[in-house]
């Protein structure tokens, strides 16, 4: 494996794929729209009160929305007991609830919308800013531990970074292909942490079983031979993980696709970073003289 | 030798179709412990819908976003990570509640206003509840010979201290009255000043309302009265099928990985396979017994856990083939692939448990729900992966079954 000797071509897909992300979001916010796809959960919508006025079927009243919003992922929920919803959906102009209205009306001639009002994401400002301090501690927890338990604050270091590196990633992903970014995204992002730094520490702790193997000067044939010998490892887990998550996408409702997508990327690269980031940033790290 | 790898074989398969009946029928009439007593989310089940209005004239931006992130702490604090609360027009706040049984309760212990006031007979306020620094339950005797009680203990801010010390000095020998929304709950007699800025409030409190006290004299109160103007059962906001097409990918996934597993590893792989089955069992047992709500998400994030639930294994399993390789002997290989792989996996875990104990700990809602799914995941799929496993993996070999070929290797 020659890992450490194609490190640049790596990092150059890596910072391809990264700018991917940012031109895209750049792209969107010139053209005056948000640079993400925020869901409702973040940045709050529209909330409607519908009496449908008779037995309605959901799909329906969705396409409806869909047809005149364009969001495929209004939230309807119905008032158990009564022929009313509650919907949600990100906001819109007066033109566009006058055309929904009319469409609803079209489609369901019974029905009355019988109150529309504003409201706030349920994901408040300081519940992003907690949840994002949250993570910035929970990494440096680990920086400490793998720096411990590595007797290396650059094995730390360089396993973190590689986090960094998926997080970014993924969030293009959400960026490129216009993902609402929800209450999942957090979930995604976090599990992908948990997942990448996994099989980081397999590999690192593969260099650490055969630091007395090789020579001090002798650091790169070190790692990659580390990384060789826990590739099988890396593919079957990959592969497990890829399966379940594609079995979600393939047989999942609209949600939960766009849950998985991001997921299934974030595997993809979570894997790639630890056998083609992390080690590569390692090497960089450590001294001169030792390399 | 067989008979005892037999016999322990014998209880493993006993554990695996004991723990899948449990999940599955669940006990008693209410089937508890089965998936189907596992709580579920707003999504997936819908829940009770409240809308408060604040009880004042003008309300501004920042005590309405007080009032929210109030809400939300005291919803977390009861448990109900996956609930919702957001503003709503000018001065409304809708709150969501997934799988509540009793509204009314449910609506009591979060829109309390908890407005704690101190004040002397006259009825001048002589202190407020935002002075307290902090507030916990104790249980013992509050009066010098006095049967030991559940009670509620307070300290003061500095400021708080040098009021509580001067109204306790001017009132020695009266009573101040300790009064949460209007209504005096307790009204203990000065019999001199008290400095140390520590007080302690008495009732008739169980150990869980003096725990309920607390939490709500921590969280501090609200900017205003909430009056409830409506409220409601909802459905799930993701139509029927969402429910039923996860739970179909979430089986065809875990066949997905059980038939890789035995392709790839053979015999270690069947050991896998079923020390996979008793995690996922364990796993569903343990939410249903946390009471722990389950989302669309929750839901992917377990079946992702179980893609990763294997992964001890198969570190252990490369592990065992290069000891074949070297030459080993099945049953020295399978020992010391254990042992080599050990380490790796332990940190593996203990760093991603670092994280979500840090999550658990600092999140708030949703991420201190996801926090807990995956402290159990983690935790299980150890047991699993690295106990149960190896248990399986041995009896099997000392039953008879150890040709290595089996084992999904060539050894020359």
């Amino acid at each position: 494996m020659k890992i450490i000797e194609n490190r640049k071509k790596f990092f150059a897909l890596s910072f391809l794929l990264i700018l991917l992300g940012f031109a895209s979001m750049v792209y969107h916010g010139g053209k005056g729209e948000s640079i993400l796809n925020w869901g409702v959960e973040f940045t709050g919508g529209t909330a409607l009160k519908i009496d449908i006025g008779e037995a309605y079927a959901h799909d329906k009243l969705s396409e409806v929305i869909f047809n005149i919003t364009g969001q495929k992922s209004a939230q309807i929920q119905d008032v158990i007991g009564t022929n009313e919803v509650a919907v949600k959906i990100q906001s819109i102009d007066s033109a566009t609830r006058t055309k929904l209205g009319e469409a609803i009306k079209a489609e369901f001639p019974l029905s009355d919308i019988k109150s529309s009002a504003d409201v706030s994401g349920t994901v408040s400002s300081e519940m992003q800013m907690a949840a994002f301090k949250a993570t910035l501690i929970a990494c440096f927890a680990m920086l400490i531990y793998i720096s411990i338990r590595f007797k290396d604050v650059r094995a730390g270091g360089s396993a973190i970074l590689a986090l960094l590196h998926d997080v970014l990633i993924v969030i293009a992903t959400y960026a490129v292909f216009r993902i609402p970014v929800d209450n999942s995204f957090i979930a995604v992002l976090l599990t992908i942490l948990g997942y990448s730094i996994n099989a980081t520490i397999v590999i690192f702790d593969r260099v650490r079983e055969n630091r007395d193997k090789f020579k001090t000067h002798e650091i790169a044939e070190k790692i990659n031979k580390s990384i060789g010998q826990t590739l099988a490892r890396s593919i079957n887990t990959s592969v497990t993980t890829f399966l379940t998550v594609g079995a979600i996408y393939v047989l999942g409702v609209q949600s939960i696709k766009e849950f998985a997508l991001p997921m299934m990327v974030g595997i993809i690269v979570g894997a790639y970073s630890s056998i083609c980031i992390s080690g590569p940033i390692w090497y960089i790290l450590l001294p001169k003289k030792d390399k | 030798m067989k008979i005892k790898g037999r016999l322990m074989l014998l209880l493993m398969l006993i554990v695996a179709l004991g723990l899948s009946t449990l999940t599955y029928y669940g006990v008693g009439k209410d089937k508890r412990l089965s998936v189907n007593d596992i709580k579920q989310g707003l999504d997936l089940s819908g829940g009770v819908d409240i809308v408060y209005q604040a009880d004042k004239e003008t309300v501004t931006d920042e005590e309405m976003s007080a009032a929210i992130s109030l809400l939300q702490g005291r919803l977390d604090w009861s448990g109900w990570t996956e609930a919702e609360a957001a503003r709503e027009g000018a001065k409304r706040i809708r709150v969501q509640i997934p799988g509540v049984e009793d509204a009314e309760e449910a609506i009591q212990e979060i829109g309390q206003t908890a407005q704690l006031l101190f004040a002397d007979e006259e009825g001048n306020i002589v202190l407020t509840g935002d002075m307290v620094k902090n507030a916990t339950k104790q249980v013992g005797a509050t009066t010098s010979g006095g049967a030991s009680q559940p009670y509620v203990a307070l300290e003061f801010t500095e400021e708080g201290k040098q009021l509580f010390a001067q109204a306790t000095a001017e009132n020695i020998g009266k009573k101040i009255m300790i009064v949460m929304d209007d209504e005096v709950i307790s009204a203990p007699g000065v019999q001199e000043e008290i400095s140390d800025g520590k007080a302690i409030i008495t009732g008739n409190f169980t150990g869980e309302s003096a725990e309920n006290l607390a939490a709500l004299i921590r969280a501090g109160s609200l900017p205003f009265n909430l009056t409830v103007l409506q409220m409601e059962n909802v459905g799930a906001r993701l139509g029927a099928d969402a429910l039923s097409t996860g739970i179909l990918s979430g089986m065809v996934g875990v066949v997905l990985v059980i038939l890789y597993m035995l392709f790839t590893y053979k015999a270690l792989g069947f050991a896998a396979d079923w020390a996979l089955i008793i995690y996922i069992a364990l796993n569903l047992t343990v939410l249903s017994l946390f009471h722990i709500t389950l989302t669309l998400p929750g839901i992917a994030g377990i079946v992702l856990s179980i893609g990763m639930a294997v992964d001890a294994n198969v570190i252990i399993f490369e592990r065992i083939k290069e000891e074949l390789i070297l030459g080993k002997t099945l049953r020295s290989a399978v020992k010391i692939g254990f042992s080599r792989a050990l380490p790796a996996i332990v940190d593996g875990n203990v760093t991603t448990l670092i994280a979500a104990a840090v999550l658990f700990f600092l999140g708030s809602g949703t991420i201190k729900g996801f926090a807990t799914t995956l402290i159990i995941g983690i935790i299980l799929s150890m047991f699993t992966a690295l106990f149960v496993t190896r248990v399986i993996v041995n009896s099997m070999i000392q039953a008879g079954f150890h040709n290595p070929k089996n084992y999904g290797f060539r050894v020359k």
